[in-house]
C-alpha cells in the first residue's frame, strides 16, 4: 500500500525531537543547504532542555585560568569511570567552548564575570569552575536562544506531533510515521536522513524529575529499526530532587545549591559526605552523592520525609536569590520552606540515561544507515556516570555534528518505505481502540514505574533484577492488550498507550544490561558484586533486536591514543 | 488524611461542553495539576490537558483555576477553598481543542514576525552584569502565555489581528535593550503590533508566574521608544540628522 492516503512531508532532513540537541541538529543542516522538518511531542520550546539549571560546561577558562580542554576530557572520562567512548569525550571538550561563544552571538544572556566575560561556577566532579549559567535557569536561555534561531532560519516545526514508527527503504531509514495529538490523523514524513534527538526515559520510574515525554522513544524507534544500544545499564539518579511533600517528590534541585556551596547534612547534623568521599564532598560525582544520600536514609540517620538536608542559608539572601531564583520560589511555593532560612530536604530522583542509541563520534550516525542520533539518547561520551553540565555542552556539540553529518545526504535518493510499514504502523495504533475490553494504560504505567523504581533502582541485585525482568515481560503482556477510551482527538490515555510500548523496550533493555554487568560501577550499583571489575572496565554492553527477542552482546571499550592515556593518568 | 475535593472540569470543545464534577482525594501540598493527573489516572483517562515540567520552568499547564489565568503545576489545593468545587478551565482568550488543551498557535506566528537579535559588527561580546540584568529579567519568561489570556485586548477585544500582546512586548524588550543589538523594531511595534492598544492596566504583571514587571519595565519604556521615534519632534528632527538606529 502506498503513502498517499496519508498527509506527507517531506525533507532533506527530519529531526525527531525539538530540545537542545533536535534544534542544534536542526540549525546545523539548514546552515548547510537542508530542508529541515522538526517533529515534537510538545509545543516548541516547552522541550526538557528547559528544566536544565546549572549551567554549561566548557573549558572557556573566564575565572579558572588554567583550564583547558584536556583538563575537562579528563574530568570527563574519569567521572564516567572509563567507558565513555575517548573520542566523544575529546571532541566534546574541544568544541564546547565555540558551542557557547555562539550561543551567545545567537542572543542569549549568560550571568558575567567583573571582566565582562561569561561567568562560570563550580560543579561536581569538574576540577575548575566551568559551568557557564544563567542563574538556575540555563536550560530556558539556551532552547529559546536556539528555537528563535531555527525560526528565524526557517524550519517547519510540527509540534504535538508524535512518531511511532521509522521507515526504511531497504536497509536505510527513509522517513518517519506519527500522529497529530490534537486531532489523531496520521501523518508520513519523507526525508534522506533522519536524525533522533528524543532525550531519556525517567518516566519508567516512579521518583523522576523527567516529564511525560521522557518514555525512551527514541531508543526504541531506533531499536525497533534495528539500531544497536549501548551502555543500557546506566540511568543517572541526581542525588537531590525534592522528597516532600508527596506531590512535588523528584522534582529536580539544581545541583548549583551545592555549587554554590551547599552543605548536606543527615538527621543528626553530620556533614556525611566525609564518609563517602573527603575530598571533593558534596561536589563529588552525582553517583557518589546520590549513593550516600540513599545509604544515610536506609540506615536510619535521613530526615523526617526520608531524605537528607541540603542547606544554603548561611549564604547572605540576596546571594540565594540572585544565583538561585528558581529555588528559592520553587521551595516557597510548593513546600512552603525559605532556603534563605533553613535548609531543604532532598533525596536522589530519575534523571538521566547515559546510555541509548550507539553512535559514532565524529557524525552521531548511528549503526543504521542515514539515522542519527545526539543527545540523551545516544551513548558514549558520558559512559557510566555523567557530570553535571556535560549535558548541555553535549546537545551543543553533537547536536551539531548530527545535523551536519545529515545534511550532507541531502542529494541522495532514497525510495519509497518497503511495502505494508506505513499501514502497519497505522493499524498498530488503532488496534487500541478496537479491543472490546482491556486495561487502562494508567494503571500499567503505574505498575512500570513501581516495579523499576524498587528493583532497578539505584542500588542491585541479581535477585531483584530477574524478578524486574518477569514483572517486565508481564507488563508487556497487559500494554499489548491495553483498551483506549474515547475518540482519537488529544486524548493522552491513547498517547501513554503508545510511550508505554516504548518504556517497556528500554526498561527491559535496561534491566538485560544491568543484569549481565557483575559489577558496581558508576551509576550502576551491585550489591552483590560492590566493587568495580577491571575486566568490565573492559568492555561496553550492546542490545540489539534479534531473531527471538532481544540480544545483548559485549564490545571493546575504544583505548584512546597514548597522549590521551598520559593525560589521563596525570594527577589532577 | 481523608480529605477529599471537588474539581470542576470543563470538558469537551467550543460546540459542546461540560463541566463535569471530578471527587479527588487531596494529598499535602497537592497541586490542581496533580488533582488533573488524578482524574486522568482514575477516573478520564481522556482527559486533556498540556504539562511537562510540573516545576513552574516550561509554562505548559496554563489554565484558569476558579476564574483566574494560573499555572496548575503551581497552584496549591491548600490555598483554594474546597467547600465549594474547584473549577478548572481552559485560557479563554484562545481557541479550545479539547478540555483543557487551548490553540496558543497564533502566539508562534506573532514571535516569527520580530526580527531576530542582530549584533552590531565588531562586537567584542564584553558586557556586564549591570547591562544584562534587565535584559535578564525579559528572557525569564516561559511562554505559558497566561499574559496573553488575561489582557482585555485580546480577551476582551479579540484584536489579535491588530495587537502582538503583553508577551511579545517582552520579548521585544529583551532585543531592543540587548546591549549589542543594532536592528529597531518600533515601526513594527507601532504599526503591527499595535503598542498603543496597550492602556497600561498591569493585568499581565499580576498574572505572570516569573514576576516580570511586563508592564513597568518592558511596556512602559517600548511605548516611550515608540514616542520617541514617531512623535517627538525633537527626535525625529535630530534622527534626520544623524540617522536613526536601522
Amino acid at each position: 500500500m502506498s503513502t498517499e492516503k496519508y498527509e506527507t512531508h517531506e525533507h532533506d532532513v527530519l529531526v525527531i525531537g525539538a530540545g537542545g540537541a533536535g534544534l542544534r541538529a536542526a540549525i546545523e543542516a539548514l546552515t548547510n543547504g537542508a530542508s529541515v522538518g522538526i517533529v515534537c511531542k510538545s509545543l516548541l520550546g516547552k522541550a526538557h532542555t528547559v528544566m536544565a539549571e546549572g549551567g554549561i560546561a566548557a573549558a572557556m577558562a573566564n575565572v579558572d585560568r588554567t583550564d583547558d580542554w584536556r583538563a575537562h576530557f579528563r574530568d570527563t572520562m574519569r567521572g564516567g569511570k572509563f567507558l565513555n567512548n575517548w573520542r566523544m569525550a575529546q571532541i566534546h571538550a574541544q568544541e564546547s567552548p565555540d558551542r557557547v561563544r555562539e550561543l551567545e552571538q545567537w542572543g542569549a544572556l549568560f550571568d558575567r564575570t567583573a571582566e565582562g566575560d561569561i561567568l562560570q561556577r563550580a560543579f561536581g566532579g569538574h576540577s575548575f569552575k566551568r559551568l557557564c549559567h544563567v542563574g538556575d535557569r540555563t536550560g530556558l536561555e539556551m532552547i529559546r536562544t536556539l528555537q528563535d534561531r531555527g525560526v528565524q532560519m526557517g524550519f517547519d516545526v510540527y509540534m504535538e506531533c508524535a512518531v511511532t514508527r521509522l521507515l526504511k527503504d531497504g536497509d536505510r531509514v527513509c522517513g518517519a510515521f506519527g500522529y497529530w495529538r490534537e486531532n489523531g490523523r496520521f501523518v508520513v514524513f519523507r526525508a534522506k536522513a533522519v536524525v533522533l534527538a528524543t532525550g531519556g526515559i525517567g518516566k519508567a520510574w516512579r521518583i523522576t524529575s523527567n516529564s511525560w515525554e521522557y518514555t525512551g522513544d527514541g531508543m526504541a524507534l531506533a531499536y525497533d529499526a534495528g539500531a544497536e544500544l549501548q551502555d543500557m545499564e546506566f540511568v543517572q539518579f541526581h542525588p537531590t530532587g525534592m522528597v516532600w511533600p508527596p506531590g512535588v517528590q523528584g522534582i529536580l534541585v539544581t545541583e548549583a545549591v551545592r555549587g554554590e556551596g551547599g552543605v548536606l547534612k543527615n538527621r543528626l547534623g553530620e556533614r556525611f559526605m566525609e564518609r563517602y568521599d573527603p575530598k571533593q564532598m558534596e561536589l563529588s560525582t552525582r553517583d557518589v552523592v546520590a549513593r550516600a544520600i540513599y545509604t544515610e536514609v536506609r540506615e536510619g540517620r535521613g530526615t523526617e520525609h526520608g531524605g537528607a538536608y541540603l542547606d544554603i542559608s548561611h549564604k547572605p539572601a540576596d546571594y540565594v536569590k540572585r544565583k538561585l531564583p528558581g529555588m528559592y520560589h520553587q521551595f516557597k511555593e510548593l513546600a512552603d520552606v525559605d532556603i534563605t532560612q533553613g535548609p531543604m530536604e532532598v533525596g536522589p530522583t530519575c534523571h538521566y540515561m547515559m546510555g541509548g542509541v550507539r553512535v559514532e563520534a565524529e557524525t552521531a550516525a548511528t549503526t543504521v544507515p542515514a539515522l542519527f542520533a545526539a543527545g540523551e539518547v545516544a551513548a558514549g561520551l558520558h559512559g557510566a556516570n555523567r557530570l553535571g553540565g556535560n549535558s548541555l555542552s553535549d546537545l551543543l556539540v553533537f547536536g551539531r555534528r548530527a545535523g551536519l553529518a545529515a545534511a550532507a545526504r541531502r542529494t541522495e535518493k532514497p525510495g519509497p518505505p518497503g511495502p505494508g510499514q506505513v499501514d502497519d504502523a497505522a493499524r498498530e495504533m488503532l488496534e487500541y481502540f478496537e479491543r472490546p475490553d482491556g486495561e487502562s494504560p494508567y494503571a500499567i504505567h503505574r505498575d512500570l514505574e513501581q516495579t523499576m523504581q524498587d528493583l532497578v533502582g539505584i542500588f542491585r541485585n541479581e535477585e531483584d533484577l530477574a524478578l524486574g525482568l518477569r514483572k517486565i515481560s508481564g507488563l508487556a503482556g497487559r500494554a499489548s492488550r491495553a483498551r483506549v477510551e474515547g475518540s482519537r482527538l488529544f486524548n493522552p490515555g491513547w498517547h501513554l498507550a503508545r510511550d508505554l510500548k516504548s518504556m517497556l523496550t528500554v526498561s527491559e533493555a535496561v534491566t538485560r544490561s544491568a543484569i549481565a554487568r557483575r559489577e558496581s560501577r558508576g551509576a550502576h550499583s551491585r550489591t552483590d558484586h560492590p566493587k568495580p571489575d577491571p575486566e568490565w572496565g573492559r568492555r561496553n554492553l550492546v542490545v540489539r533486536r534479534g531473531a527471538s527477542g532481544m540480544e545483548l552482546v559485549e564490545r571493546p571499550v575504544p583505548q584512546p591514543p597514548a597522549e590521551l592515556q598520559a593525560l589521563l593518568a596525570e594527577a589532577t | 488524611m481523608s480529605r477529599e475535593a471537588v474539581l470542576r472540569v470543563f470538558r469537551g470543545n467550543a460546540e459542546k461542553s461540560d463541566a463535569v464534577d471530578y471527587r479527588v482525594p487531596v494529598a499535602p501540598g497537592m497541586v490542581v495539576l496533580d488533582a488533573l493527573h488524578y482524574i486522568q489516572g482514575h477516573l478520564a483517562p481522556d482527559l486533556a490537558v498540556r504539562w511537562n515540567c510540573k516545576a513552574g520552568r516550561c509554562g505548559s499547564c496554563s489554565a484558569e483555576v476558579n476564574g483566574r489565568p494560573r499555572l496548575t503545576c503551581k497552584t496549591r489545593m491548600d490555598a483554594l477553598p474546597l467547600d465549594k468545587a474547584v473549577t478548572v478551565s481552559p485560557m479563554r482568550t484562545f481557541p479550545v481543542i479539547r478540555d483543557l488543551v487551548t490553540d496558543v498557535s497564533w502566539n508562534y506566528e506573532v514571535n516569527r514576525r520580530i526580527p531576530p537579535f542582530t549584533p552590531r559588527p565588531g562586537t567584542d561580546w564584553k558586557m556586564f552584569q549591570a547591562d544584562v540584568d534587565r535584559v535578564q529579567e525579559f528572557r525569564r519568561c516561559i511562554e505559558c502565555f497566561l499574559c496573553q489570556d488575561v489582557c482585555h485586548v485580546l480577551r476582551e477585544h479579540g484584536k489579535m489581528s491588530q495587537f502582538g500582546g503583553p508577551r511579545f512586548f517582552v520579548r521585544i524588550a529583551g532585543l531592543e535593550m540587548h546591549p549589542f543589538d543594532s536592528v529597531s523594531r518600533t515601526r513594527l511595534l507601532k504599526d503591527e503590533l499595535g503598542i498603543g492598544y496597550c492602556n497600561i492596566t498591569k493585568c499581565c504583571t499580576e498574572v505572570c508566574p516569573e514576576d516580570i514587571r511586563i508592564t513597568d519595565n518592558a511596556i512602559i519604556p517600548l511605548k516611550e521608544r515608540v514616542v520617541d521615534d514617531f512623535y517627538d519632534p525633537v527626535t525625529r528632527f535630530l534622527g534626520r540628522i544623524f540617522g536613526p538606529k536601522e
